[in-house]
C-alpha cells in the first residue's frame, strides 16, 4: 500500500467523481460534510419509512375487506423493509442502526412531517398511497441517481415498490368512487385533509431551505424543493380529474404561459409547528416507536446471549 | 465503523441467487444475532419468502475489502468489492437513467 | 397510473408510471397466485356439503383470527426483521383464510350472511365481517391477546405444529379444493413452525428474563392446547368421508415435535389442565372467550358501516 495520499489529492479525486456523475462508494474518501449530510438525509428518510408504518398500520385491523387487509399489511411490511434498506445504506457510512434509532427516539433526527398527521378514516390509506407516496416518488426517483452508491441502490428497490403502492392507493380511491355516495364523500374529505400536507412534503420554499445548495453540488439532492413541488402538482391535477375529486385550493389553475399550474401556498406556519414537534401526532408517533423499541430490548438481548452461548459451545444455532 | 451500542446484533451482508444459472448478487444487509437468524431474516426481508432462491449471508466484519481511495494500482480500475459496484446490479429495464 | 396521464413531459412521470408490477423477483405479497386454478370445485360424491362447509369455516376462522392478532404486531415488534417476519406469517394465514372461507361459501351458500339487495360485498367478506362471534368456529387459542413476544412465539409454535400436521393429511383430501389449499398451506406452516421453534429455543436459552417470559407465556396458553385435539362432530363426519382430518389422530405426532422443542429448550411441560367450555361449548361450537367479540368489533367496524360498500 502506498502511504497516505495528501488530503487535497483525495478531495480532487472526490470532486472529479462527483463531476463525472460517478458514484461515491463507502470506502472512498469523502469530505466530512458530505458524510454528515448523507447520514442526516438517509437517516431521516429511513425514519420516515418506519414512522410511516404507524398511520397506515392504524387501519390494518379495520380494513373493510380481506383483500384490502392483505394489501395494506403487505404495504406496511414493505415500509419496514424500506426502512431497513435505508438504515443499511446509512450503516455503510459508519453509524449503527441502534444509534440512528436512539437519535429518532430522542428527537435529534427528524422524519417526514406528513406522518405527524392522523389517519381518521380507512380512506386515508388510499389517499396516502396516491398523494403521499406520489409525492415521495417525486422526491425519490431522482435519488436513484444520487452520488452515494448504496443510497442510490436502496432507492431503486424502494422506488419500484413505492410506485406499486401508489397505484394501489389510487385504485382503492377509484373503487370507492364507484361505490356509494357516502364512500365518494369519504374520498373527497380525505383528499381535502391530505392535499396541503402532501405539498409540504417537499420541504420549505427554496428561499427558506438551508441545505439545498451544498446538497445539490454534491449530487445528494438533484432538484430543488419548489421544482419538485411543481412537478407533483402538475402530475396530480389530471389524476384528480380522472378520479373525480377536487383539491382544496382556489388558486389552483393552469397557467398557459408557464405551461404549468399556478397554485396556493400551504400554511407554512403549520408546517414549522409540525416540524418543531407540535403536529397532531408527533408525540404519539415517537412514544409508539420508543415503546416498541424498549419493549423489544429483552428479545434482542436474549438472541444475542443465545448466539454467544451457542458459539462458545460450538453448536450451530 | 462506530463502536457498537451494547446488545446490537451484528451486521450481515446478503447475497441472493435469483434463479438457477445466475450468480449470487449482493442485495443488501441486515442485522441478526447469529448466522441462522440472518438466513431467516434474509429470506423474509429480501425475498419476501420467494421459494427456491439461494441465499448466502456473511458477517460484514468477515469481509476483506480493498480500498480504492488508497489508489494502490493493484486495485485499479475495478476497486472496492465487486458487489458494491453499481454496474454489478441488475437494474430493472424500466428505471430510467441508470 | 399511466391511463390517467395526459402528458409525459419528462422522466419523472414516465418513471412514475413505468416502474411496474408482476416482476416475480419483487414479492409484493399482494398478488396472490390462485392456488385453485384448474382445481375441480365440485363437492365429491358422498360428502355432506354442509359438513364440508362447516369444516372449512373452522379452519378458515382459525387462520383469520390468528392473522388478525399477529397483524397487531405490525410496527410493534422487537426489531424490523421480526416485524417483517410476523407480518409474513399473518399474510400467509390471511391467504389461507380467504381460500377456506370462499370454499365454505361455495359448498353451503346458506352459511353466507344476507346483505341488502345489490350489495357488492363478496362471500369471503360477508363471512369474515358480517358474522357475530357466536358464529365463528375458531379454536379459542387463536383469539387470545398476543401477550409479549414470548407468548406470541409459544402460540405460533403450538398452532403451526398442530396445523401443519393437519394440513399434511388434508393435502390428500378427496376434496380437490381442500387438498390444494392444504398443500400450499403446509409449505407456509413449515416455515411458521421453524420460525417459532427457533425463537422458542432462543428465548428459553437466552437470558433469565427471556426464559422467565417464555415459561410464563407458554403457561398462559397451555390450557387452550387440548381443545385443538378434541374431535368435533363436524370433524368426525368429514374425516369419515375422506375430505377432512380427525384432529385426535394427529395428537401423537404433534406431541413428538413439541416434546423435541421443549427438550431442546430445557422447558418443562406446563402442568395445567384444559380450559373448560360453557355447557361443553368451546370454540368449534361458537363458544368463545370474552376476547373474540372485541377482536371482531375492531375487525368488522368499517365493513359493517358500509354494507353496500365497494373496496
Amino acid at each position: 500500500m502506498s502511504s497516505a495520499v495528501a488530503d487535497h489529492e483525495l478531495e480532487a479525486h472526490f470532486d472529479a467523481t462527483i463531476e463525472h456523475a460517478d458514484r461515491i462508494e463507502p470506502r472512498d474518501w469523502m469530505p466530512d460534510g458530505y458524510r454528515k449530510s448523507l447520514v442526516r438525509q438517509i437517516a431521516q428518510h429511513a425514519h420516515s419509512e418506519i414512522i410511516g408504518m404507524q398511520p397506515e398500520g392504524n387501519w390494518i385491523g379495520r380494513a373493510p375487506s380481506l383483500r384490502r387487509k392483505a394489501i395494506l399489511l403487505a404495504k406496511v411490511q414493505d415500509e419496514a423493509g424500506h426502512g431497513l434498506y435505508l438504515y443499511s445504506a446509512a450503516e455503510t457510512l459508519g453509524v449503527s442502526r441502534d444509534e440512528l434509532t436512539e437519535m429518532l427516539i430522542s428527537g435529534k433526527q427528524k422524519y417526514s412531517s406528513i406522518f405527524n398527521y392522523p389517519t381518521l378514516s380507512y380512506t386515508d390509506v388510499g389517499t396516502i398511497g396516491w398523494l403521499v407516496d406520489g409525492a415521495a416518488i417525486c422526491n425519490q426517483v431522482p435519488l436513484c441517481r444520487t452520488s452515494f452508491g448504496p443510497y442510490g441502490r436502496a432507492m431503486i428497490r424502494i422506488c419500484k415498490e413505492e410506485s406499486f403502492h401508489q397505484r394501489q392507493g389510487f385504485e382503492l380511491l377509484m373503487t370507492m368512487m364507484r361505490g356509494t355516495d357516502e364512500q365518494r364523500a369519504m374520498v373527497q374529505e380525505s383528499v381535502n385533509r391530505f392535499w396541503w400536507p402532501a405539498l409540504m412534503m417537499f420541504g420549505p420554499p427554496d428561499e427558506d431551505s438551508t441545505n439545498t445548495e451544498q446538497s445539490m453540488t454534491w449530487g445528494i439532492k438533484t432538484h430543488t424543493n419548489d421544482e419538485l413541488r411543481q412537478r407533483f402538482v402538475d402530475m396530480s391535477v389530471p389524476q384528480a380529474k380522472a378520479l373525480g375529486v377536487t383539491f382544496p385550493d382556489p388558486e389552483l389553475v393552469w397557467n398557459e404561459e408557464r405551461g404549468q399550474h399556478d397554485f396556493g401556498q400551504p400554511d407554512w406556519d403549520e408546517f414549522w409547528a409540525v416540524v418543531k414537534g407540535d403536529g397532531p401526532c408527533n408525540a404519539q408517533r415517537i412514544v409508539h416507536r420508543k415503546r416498541a423499541w424498549d419493549e423489544g430490548a429483552w428479545v434482542r438481548e436474549a438472541a444475542l446471549a443465545f448466539a454467544n452461548d451457542s458459539s462458545r459451545k460450538g453448536e450451530s444455532a | 465503523m462506530s463502536e457498537q451500542i451494547r446488545g446490537e446484533w451484528p451486521l450481515y451482508e446478503v447475497f441472493v441467487r435469483g434463479k438457477r444459472g445466475l450468480n449470487h448478487v449482493h442485495v443488501g444487509s441486515l442485522h441478526a444475532s447469529d448466522d441462522a437468524l440472518a438466513l431467516r431474516h434474509a429470506r423474509d426481508v429480501y425475498t419476501r419468502r420467494n421459494e427456491g432462491v439461494s441465499i448466502w449471508v456473511v458477517r460484514s466484519t468477515d469481509i476483506t475489502a480493498s480500498s480504492p481511495s488508497e489508489k494502490d494500482p493493484l486495485f485499479a480500475p475495478s476497486g472496492d468489492k465487486v458487489y458494491r459496484h453499481p454496474t454489478f446490479y441488475e437494474i430493472p429495464d424500466n428505471v430510467p437513467h441508470m | 397510473m399511466s391511463d390517467v396521464q395526459t402528458h409525459e413531459p419528462d422522466d419523472h412521470e414516465s418513471a412514475y408510471s413505468g416502474l411496474l408490477v408482476n416482476d416475480a423477483h419483487w414479492a409484493f405479497g399482494t398478488d396472490f397466485e390462485d392456488p385453485l386454478a384448474g382445481v375441480d370445485t365440485t363437492v365429491p360424491d358422498g360428502v355432506d356439503a354442509k359438513a364440508l362447509a362447516a369444516y372449512c369455516l373452522m379452519l378458515g376462522d382459525d387462520a383469520l383470527v390468528l392473522s388478525q392478532r399477529l397483524a397487531e404486531w405490525c410496527s410493534n415488534a422487537p426489531d424490523l426483521e421480526e416485524d417483517i417476519a410476523l407480518a409474513n406469517i399473518a399474510l400467509d394465514l390471511l391467504g389461507q383464510a380467504r381460500l377456506l372461507l370462499a370454499r365454505a361459501a361455495a359448498a353451503d351458500p346458506d352459511l353466507v350472511p344476507a346483505l341488502p339487495e345489490g350489495s357488492p360485498v363478496p362471500d369471503e367478506d360477508r363471512l369474515a365481517f358480517f358474522r357475530n362471534d357466536a358464529q365463528f368456529r375458531n379454536v379459542r387459542l387463536t383469539e387470545l391477546p398476543n401477550g409479549d413476544f414470548a407468548e406470541t412465539i409459544a402460540r405460533v409454535l403450538l398452532f403451526s405444529t398442530w396445523r401443519l400436521a393437519v394440513f399434511e393429511r388434508l393435502s390428500h383430501s378427496r376434496d380437490a379444493v381442500l387438498a390444494a389449499v392444504a398443500a400450499k398451506g403446509a409449505k407456509e406452516l413449515t416455515y411458521h413452525r421453524d420460525f417459532a421453534g427457533r425463537w422458542f429455543v432462543t428465548l428459553a436459552r437466552g437470558t433469565e428474563e427471556s426464559r422467565r417470559r417464555l415459561v410464563h407465556g407458554l403457561g398462559e396458553i397451555w390450557p387452550l392446547w387440548p381443545e385443538l385435539f378434541e374431535t368435533h362432530d363436524v370433524e368426525h363426519v368429514v374425516a369419515k368421508a375422506g375430505v377432512g382430518v380427525d384432529p385426535a389422530e394427529v395428537a401423537a405426532e404433534v406431541e413428538v415435535v413439541i416434546e423435541q422443542v421443549l427438550a431442546a429448550s430445557g422447558v418443562d411441560r406446563p402442568q395445567r389442565g384444559g380450559l373448560a367450555g360453557v355447557q361443553g361449548r368451546k370454540g368449534r361450537d361458537g363458544g368463545h372467550t370474552e376476547h373474540l367479540s372485541r377482536v371482531l368489533t375492531e375487525m368488522q367496524v368499517t365493513a359493517r358501516a358500509h354494507p353496500q360498500g365497494q373496496w
